[in-house]
Parts: C-alpha cells; sequence; structure tokens
C-alpha cells in the first residue's frame, strides 16, 4: 500500500493506492494520524480511487478516524469508492456517518462548504 | 470435476494477501467473473483475519485454508487452532466486536455471509474455529 497525502484549508486530503486489509490498516492508521497531527488538519478526505481491494478492517479504519476529527470539530469525506467498496460501506452503515462522491473535486468542494458554516 | 487443494501457513497479518491470492488463483480455473473471484478473496480475507486477530489473539500460530470445486461450486474453509468462540451467535452479529481497542468492525461474518451463498461456522473453546463457506458461479 501507498499513502500519500496533502493539506488544503485545514483538510487532509489522502490518496490510498494498494489493498487495504487487516496488515496495511495499521500503517494507513498511523500514518493519517500523524499527518493530522502534524498539519493540524481538522477533516480528512479519503480518495479511494486506486484502491484494490478491501475488507472490514477499512471500516475500522474510517470509522476510527471519523471520531477523531469529530473531536477536532472536522468532518471526513470519502471520493471514488468502487462499487464493491460502496458496498461494504453500506453493509456497515458508514454511508450514514459521511458522504461520499464521485470526484474527489466534489469531496474536497463539500468539506470546504462544510467548514464556512 | 472436482479438485482440492489445502495449505497451512503462519498465522501473521503478512499472509491474509498471500491467502486470499491463492484462493483467487486456485478458483481461476473455472473462470469466474470480476465480481464473483472479489467475493471469494473478501470472504478469505474476513475469515482469516479473524483467525489471525481472534483465534490466535495475534499471537501466532497455523491457519489451515482449504479450497475445492466441483463444477461450479465453490467450497472454502479456514481453520485455526486457537482459543475458540463461546458464543457464535453474538460473533455473528452485525457490528459485534470482542476487539473495539482494536477498530475491528465487527463486520467480519457479515460480509461473508454476504458475499457467500452459505457461511457456517464450528468452534470449541480452547480447540479452534472452522468457517465453512460455499458459493456457486453463475458462470459456465
Amino acid at each position: 500500500m501507498e499513502i500519500t497525502w496533502k493539506t488544503l484549508d485545514h483538510i487532509l486530503m489522502v490518496k490510498i493506492n494498494g489493498d487495504i486489509d487487516h496488515h496495511t490498516c495499521e500503517i494507513l492508521r498511523q500514518q493519517v494520524d500523524q499527518a493530522l497531527e502534524n498539519t493540524n488538519s481538522r477533516s480528512i478526505l479519503f480518495s479511494f480511487a486506486q484502491v484494490s481491494f478491501m475488507d472490514s478492517s477499512g471500516i475500522g479504519v474510517l470509522i476510527g478516524r471519523y471520531k477523531l476529527v469529530q473531536r477536532l470539530g472536522g468532518r471526513i469525506a470519502v471520493a471514488c469508492p468502487s462499487d464493491r467498496i460502496r458496498e461494504i460501506f453500506r453493509l456497515s452503515a458508514l454511508d450514514k456517518l459521511f458522504p461520499f462522491f464521485e470526484t474527489e473535486e466534489a469531496a474536497l468542494a463539500d468539506l470546504k462548504g462544510g467548514m464556512k458554516k | 470435476m472436482r479438485n482440492q487443494m489445502r495449505i497451512f501457513f503462519d498465522a501473521v497479518s503478512e499472509n491474509e494477501a498471500f491467502a486470499r491470492l491463492v484462493a483467487a488463483g486456485f478458483f481461476a480455473q473455472l473462470n469466474p467473473t470480476i465480481a464473483e473471484i472479489t467475493d471469494v478473496k473478501t470472504a478469505v480475507s474476513e475469515a482469516v483475519t479473524n483467525a489471525i486477530i481472534h483465534g490466535y489473539e495475534g499471537k501466532g500460530g497455523t491457519v489451515e485454508l482449504f479450497c475445492a470445486y466441483d463444477e461450479n461450486r465453490l467450497q472454502i474453509e479456514v481453520a485455526d487452532r486457537g482459543i475458540g468462540i463461546t458464543n457464535i451467535a453474538q460473533a455473528m452479529e452485525p457490528l459485534y466486536t470482542s476487539k473495539p481497542e482494536l477498530e475491528r468492525s465487527g463486520m467480519g461474518f457479515t460480509i461473508m455471509e454476504t458475499f457467500m451463498d452459505k457461511m457456517r461456522v464450528e468452534s470449541i473453546p480452547h480447540f479452534g474455529t472452522r468457517v465453512y463457506m460455499e458459493k456457486d458461479l453463475k458462470t459456465e
């Protein structure tokens, strides 16, 4: 798994490339938490465009990050999930916790809009 | 035609991807759809992860993966000789997890049930757990 990130207006934009499972989610969790702290970001945009596989381990990571940003007054948005990943999110009712978008631009616009409120 | 294979590997997280790729490779002989092979990979990943995290509690051991097919019917078993499950019904409830501190979602069994046609769990406390799964391929 490869994780790259950048920040914009206190939004941490995380791009994940590869498989998300129990083994790799620990790396994802550590890198995102560290980046969140180092950059003083409040919200996270996860781009799943390059995620080739995800099992329920990914759900745990996202719920954990959701709780984290809630404490910071931020939000989470997910961009470009495949149909399969979207189905896994729906099964675990994650689609009730945060929004999903077809593009990173739409997800970013949503997070920026939320911050102005 | 019936065909089967059985492998044993260390209960370490590095082997989760290995296990699902082995299962996918074995069943690829039947020319499944991408969706069907993704179903299998996801279910195997969940079962193997459960064996590593819950069966052996991360302390290591050996995981068994059995795959077979008879015509278009796939059969998968994932077994460990770990601590076992005392309450299988509770373990299978969506969102139930015995390890919330590890940020586990408690969706493993639900996902196995959703993506496979049949799923059954046998477990004896202190002896281990075996998960049985079946799936019929729609393709010829």
